[in-house]
Order: structure tokens, then sequence, then C-alpha cells
């Protein structure tokens, strides 16, 4: 399933990297990009745990900074 | 300048933060003399708290986030190394120098705040396309209603001035529309009742009944959207490598760091503080921001720039490859050419007029559907003449050859090919044509009264985009195409193409563009081919190409989803366009990797021989940012 999510307060390219990194990590996660500049996250992920998976993601990207938002 | 609340309230506590600051430093100007009866560790106290105030109205989100990244093991990052530097300033006594690093440095990520801001919404400006309602007719009323809301085959009406939300067919009205949102180019365009019509364009006049034939979501705006927002999760070599490279660089400056505090004191033997005091400003110095920001800001600017011109590049990867090719494969129909048949020349024997040859050769292709028959009926019409049904007896199709007219007065007319004239054993006549093309023979039955030259007209624009190509550094360019030789090469000669393959299948396209490349990469394995296509039935080469490029694609899914770069509009001098965006873009990145790294480089060199200070350990750092950020932003003023 592939999904784009909108993020508030993505504020540094660096983080953006970090993030990125941090998601593609989390099992069940097939692809994962955070554009800083476009401020969004694409993620393609395994049909089933999808809920799941989005919640290991929003705490993977507060981990790298705790301001930014996911816009589920 | 636009700013939301976050960065207004930046600015604020920057300014009340140098406010402080200023204040603070002239009062212990002021006071210094008396202080100096106090003992040395209530001085720095006094002084230490004092400067705090202005350093933490600032800094305290600077050193919340470090702390918490040393708490989530991310130890190095930005926060961490300005956290580090200003709390040591402030353990060395250089307490404005601490605060003022601080301000410096809120400065410059409130500066790139914006500019990042400012360059998203120049590119989502396209964003403009997107429709904000649509009108539907209820009981003679129009209501608003979200696009999205609309099904196929519902009825929409949109008043002048309005953009037009969805792709359909006009079932009433006629207008002209602008569509410049969509190609960048502001011609009105007329169109009128039964035609089909985009989504994103604009209606400039009267009312238009439409009648939709796709739902938002397989709109051509919604897809166009789709593109653009995609467009920055593809990464150029040169973002990745900027970010694998700030993965090493951080600790690597900081472990430099380290060895500058304590090394030398050890073996010179010298003061821990004043080596300390110079590591702290190696490590303000050493900040990556300018590169992590700068790189994609510039070449987020690129595909800005490219989208104001109706160019979509997929991704930076995309501008990257564009400017890098050295070869390019142009599938002649439709990028080159218009694709259009016209009648180029009519060459006539003794006793008979162009005008009388051409009404003989429409009256014979009247039922015709090709496009060469067309041709000849459409320059017969232009001429002002008319079919007229009642001279004719009957005509005669003979396949591959050509038609058999019967006139009413019994004259009997051939039209077509030279096989035709060769089977009925008429010669052709002496007179040479000058153009190239397919040749349409007028026949009677004693002998051949002339023929007419019917090409697919090369665009006005074609040659100068060429030229402009190989002026930027294209070596090689290719034309593949299905026509005779003849035709193929003179359209090259003409063009200044390099090489050519003709009569080509359409499947022989695929495996020459496959050769080409294979060539290119034998000589350098870095080469990047462009294919440039119309975008009709070549979508495996648009794919198999490093860089596909689909030209007048609007409004055709199969393109738009195949190419690489959408050329909306289908002048061939946007190619030149894009080529030149993604040069300037490279260039760019190529001057702030070089600036930025080289400032840094000396001025950390400068700092570990003590010949720099914090201040200058400040500018090194947020004035290099700034002007790398400048630098980037440069790219969204580019207009040709």
């Amino acid at each position: 399933m592939k999904k784009r999510f909108d993020m508030v307060d993505l504020d540094c390219a660096n983080c953006a990297a970090k993030m990125e990194e941090a998601i593609n990590k989390i099992e069940g996660v097939e692809s994962a990009t955070v554009s800083f500049m476009a401020q969004k996250l694409s993620i393609e992920t395994a049909e089933e745990d999808f809920d799941k998976i989005m919640k290991q993601v929003v705490k993977a990207v507060k981990k790298v900074d705790a301001d930014c938002e996911v816009v589920l | 300048m636009d700013m939301n609340k976050k960065q207004k309230r930046t600015l604020r506590n920057i300014l009340i933060s140098i406010f402080i600051l200023i204040v603070i430093s002239i009062v212990f100007k002021l006071v210094d003399d008396r202080l100096t009866d106090l003992p040395d560790y209530a001085v720095r106290i006094i002084k230490t708290a004092a400067y705090l105030v202005p350093y933490l109205i600032v800094g305290l989100k600077v050193l919340k986030k470090a702390g918490r990244n040393i708490l989530n093991g991310r130890v190095f990052d930005e926060n961490f190394l300005m956290t580090l530097a200003t709390i040591g300033a402030f353990a060395l006594g250089e307490y404005t120098e601490a605060a003022a690093v601080m301000i410096f440095y809120q400065i410059g990520e409130l500066f790139e705040n914006i500019a990042v801001n400012k360059s998203r919404t120049a590119i989502t400006s396209l964003v403009k396309l997107r429709p904000d309602y649509a009108n539907i007719e209820v009981d003679g009323e129009l209501k608003k209603v979200d696009p999205e809301d609309v099904k196929v085959d519902d009825i929409i009406v949109v008043l002048a001035g309005e953009k037009i939300p969805l792709d359909g067919v006009i079932v009433e009205g006629e207008s002209y529309i602008n569509t410049s949102a969509l190609t960048g180019e502001s011609v009105p365009r007329r169109v009128v009742c039964k035609e089909e019509i985009l989504s994103g364009c604009i209606n400039e006049q009267g009312i238009l009944k439409i009648k939709v034939t796709k739902e938002f979501g397989e709109s051509t705006v919604a897809k166009i959207l789709d593109m653009v927002e995609n467009a920055s999760t593809r990464k150029s070599r040169q973002e990745s490598f900027i970010t694998r490279f700030a993965k090493y660089y951080t600790p690597f400056v900081v472990f430099a760091a380290v060895v500058v505090a304590f090394l030398p004191p050890l073996i010179l033997s010298q003061s821990f503080s004043m080596w300390i005091g110079r590591a702290l400003i190696f490590l303000v110095i050493s900040c990556p921001c300018a590169l992590v920001i700068s790189v994609p800001l510039s070449f987020f600017g690129g595909i800005g720039a490219a989208s104001n011109h109706g160019i979509l590049v997929k991704g930076s990867n995309y501008l990257e490859a564009v400017a890098k090719a050295d070869t390019i494969i142009f599938d002649k129909t439709g990028t080159l050419t218009k694709g259009v048949f016209e009648v180029n020349e009519i060459v006539t024997d003794d006793g008979i007029s162009e005008d009388e040859l051409l009404s003989l050769a429409a009256y014979a292709e009247r039922y015709s559907n090709h496009p060469i028959g067309i041709s000849i009926k459409e320059e017969f019409e232009k001429r002002g003449g008319i079919i007229d049904n009642d001279k004719i007896k009957n005509s005669n199709e003979i396949a591959g050859k050509g038609i058999e007219l019967t006139l009413i007065d019994g004259n009997i007319v051939y039209v077509g090919n030279s096989k035709l004239l060769s089977d009925m054993g008429i010669k052709t006549i002496e007179k040479q044509s000058n153009s190239y093309g397919t040749i349409v023979y007028v026949a009677d039955k004693e002998k051949c009264r002339g023929f007419i030259v019917i090409s697919d007209t090369v665009k006005e624009d074609a040659k100068a985009a060429i030229e402009r190509l190989k002026s930027q550094g294209i070596i090689n360019t290719v034309m593949l195409t299905g026509d005779r030789k003849k035709t193929a090469d003179a359209v090259a000669l003409e063009l200044g193409i390099d090489t050519v393959y003709s009569e080509l299948l359409p499947a022989d396209k695929l495996s020459k563009l496959e050769g080409v490349m294979k060539e290119e990469k034998a000589k350098d394995e870095g080469a990047k081919v462009i294919f440039v296509g119309d975008g009709i039935n070549d979508a495996p080469s648009l794919i198999r190409a490093d860089v596909g490029i689909a030209m007048g694609a609007l409004g055709q899914d199969a393109a738009i989803e195949a190419a690489d770069i959408v050329l909306m509009d289908d002048n061939p001098k946007r190619i030149a366009t894009v080529n030149t965006i993604g040069r300037k873009t490279l260039r760019i990145v190529m001057e702030n990797i070089v600036f930025a790294l080289g400032v840094k480089l000396l001025a950390m060199v400068l700092g570990v021989l003590g010949l720099a200070g914090m201040w200058f350990a400040v500018f090194a750092d947020v004035g290099v940012s700034v002007i790398a950020i400048l630098n980037s932003m440069r790219m969204l003023r580019f207009h040709e």
C-alpha cells in the first residue's frame, strides 16, 4: 500500500534524512522517502498492520524531532 | 517578507535577545571598575547569570533539542555543535561571544526557514492549479461543490475567469481558454462545442458547459500536482552525497575538535583554555548546515523554474541527468516535425495549372482518411476548391498504389505512387522536385500530368533548439524515423542532426535506442542518453532511456506516466530550456559545495592556528549558509 502524508514543522533537511533512514528500518516498511522540500512522507508498506506500522513511524519521527507532526 | 507565526516568534526572540545583550554589555562596561573589588568567582557567576538571559531566550530551543537528541542516542548534530561551543565559551569566560553565537545561529536558521518556505511556495504555486470548486446546475441555479464530488458524465458550468476544474467535453458554449498554468505559454486557445477540454486551464470568456469525462483523481490537474509533489522524493546524486557526507562529517569534526583541544596542550604544554577555545571555534565553523540545506534547495529551485516554463521534472535525479547528457535521440514525428502532413510543392507538366492538378487529386481522394489524402483535400479547400460530386462517376482504390478516378465525362485519372504509374505503363514527368517527402503522381491515360509533394513539416523552432543543445554540450544528436531514407536524410541535414536511422518499424526504435545507449556507455560509463518522443507509442523508449522526455504530453496519460520529464507544449526549444535549467542548477550546487567547504576548511585552519576568533567563526557558519541559500534561490528567478 502506497500512501502519502503531510508533515508539519519539519524544520531541517538533515532531520528529514534521519527520519527517512529510521522509517526505512521499521519492519513492514517496503520503502519510504521523507521530502524536506515538499514536507511530505511517502511510504509503501505491507497491506496488513498498516496502523501499527504508522504508529511506529510517528514514533520514529518524534524521536528525531519532537516538534514535527505527521498528519495522518 | 512573509513570515508565519513561528518565524515571527523567532524573530521577536532574536530582537529581544540582541537588545538585552547590548544593554548588558554596556552595563558591564560601565561597572567594570567596581567589579574588580569582588572576588573572581562572584564576577563569573554574575556575568554568567546576566548573559544567560539573552542566550536562553534564543537558545533554549537548541539546548532542548540537543539534550533530547543525546537521550535518543543521536549525538552529533547542529544543535549539539552549537550547544557545546556556546557552553564552552561560557566556561572560558567569553560571555558576549557565547550569546552572540547563539543569536547568529538562530538568525541563520530563521533565514533558512524563510528561504525554504519561499521556494516551496514558488513551486507549489503550481498548486494554484488545484481548483477549489466546481459549479453544478441544480434547479436552474449554480451550486459550488468540491471537484472531488463530481462524477463522470455530470455537467459542470465554468464561468468566465474561472478555472476549469475537471477534464471533460464541451457540450455548450465556446470560449478562449488560457493554458498558461499548464504549458507556461499564455497564448489563448479557442475552444468550441464538442471539443475536449483539460482541467487547469482558465476560461477567459463566456460560459462553458462541460460534460465531465474523468473523476478528479484521474484528471490532468490531479496528475500534474501529484507529479510535482512527488518530484522531490527522487533525489539526485548530490543530495544523497550530502546526506551521507553529513553522517560521517559531524562525528569526524567533533573528534578533530577533541584532538585540537587536548593534543597540542599535552605536547606543547600550553594552556588548555587557549586550545579548548580554538577547538570550540573550530566546532562552530564546521557546522554542515550550509551544504545540507542549499543542495536540495537548489534542485528544488531548478524543478520550480522548470515548472514555470511548462516543464515537469519528476525528480532531482532527472534534472541532474539531463544536464549531464551528451546524447539526445529524437523520435522524429511529433518532436522535430509537426506530425501533420502538408502539401509542400506541386509540380505540373505543361498545359495544366497547379489548381487543376490539385483538384484532380482531391477528387480522387475525396473519401480518403489517410493523412496524405487528407492533406491533399485540405490544401484544395484552402485554395478555395469545393469537391463537386456531380463531376465524378466513380473511383476505385488500388491497394498500396493509389486510386483510379473516372470522371463524368469519361476521362480516367490515376492518382498514386510511382508503382501505379509503372503498372499503367506511364512515364513520370522529367521535371524534378526541390523538396523532399512523399510524392503523389497525377496522370491520365496517356501521360503523367504532374505530381504533388507532401511532407511532414519541420517545426519552426527545431533547428534553433538543436543548435542550442549542441552549444550547450550535447555532442551527439540522433534521429529515429519510419520515413524513407531520402526524406529522413533531408530533414536531418536541414536540422543539423548527426546520425539518422530511417525506415524503422515502430519496434525497431527501442532496439536502436538500446544500441546507441550501449555504444555511448562503452565509451563512457557515466554517459547519459536522452530520448525525446511525442508520447504516442513510445512509452518503452521513454522508460528505457536515462531520461525520457515526452513532448506535447498535455492530456496524454500514458506519456506523462512513462516519461521522466514532461513538456506540456510541443515546442522543441523547451528541450534546450530544461537542459539549461539542469546545467544551471548543477553549477549552483557545485558552487555551493566548493564555496562552503572551501571557506569552512580555510576558517577551520585559521581557527586552529588561533587566527580566527568566535566572531569569524559565526560568519563562517551563518554567513556561508546565507550566501549559499541566496545562491540557490537564484534558480527561482530563472526565466527565458
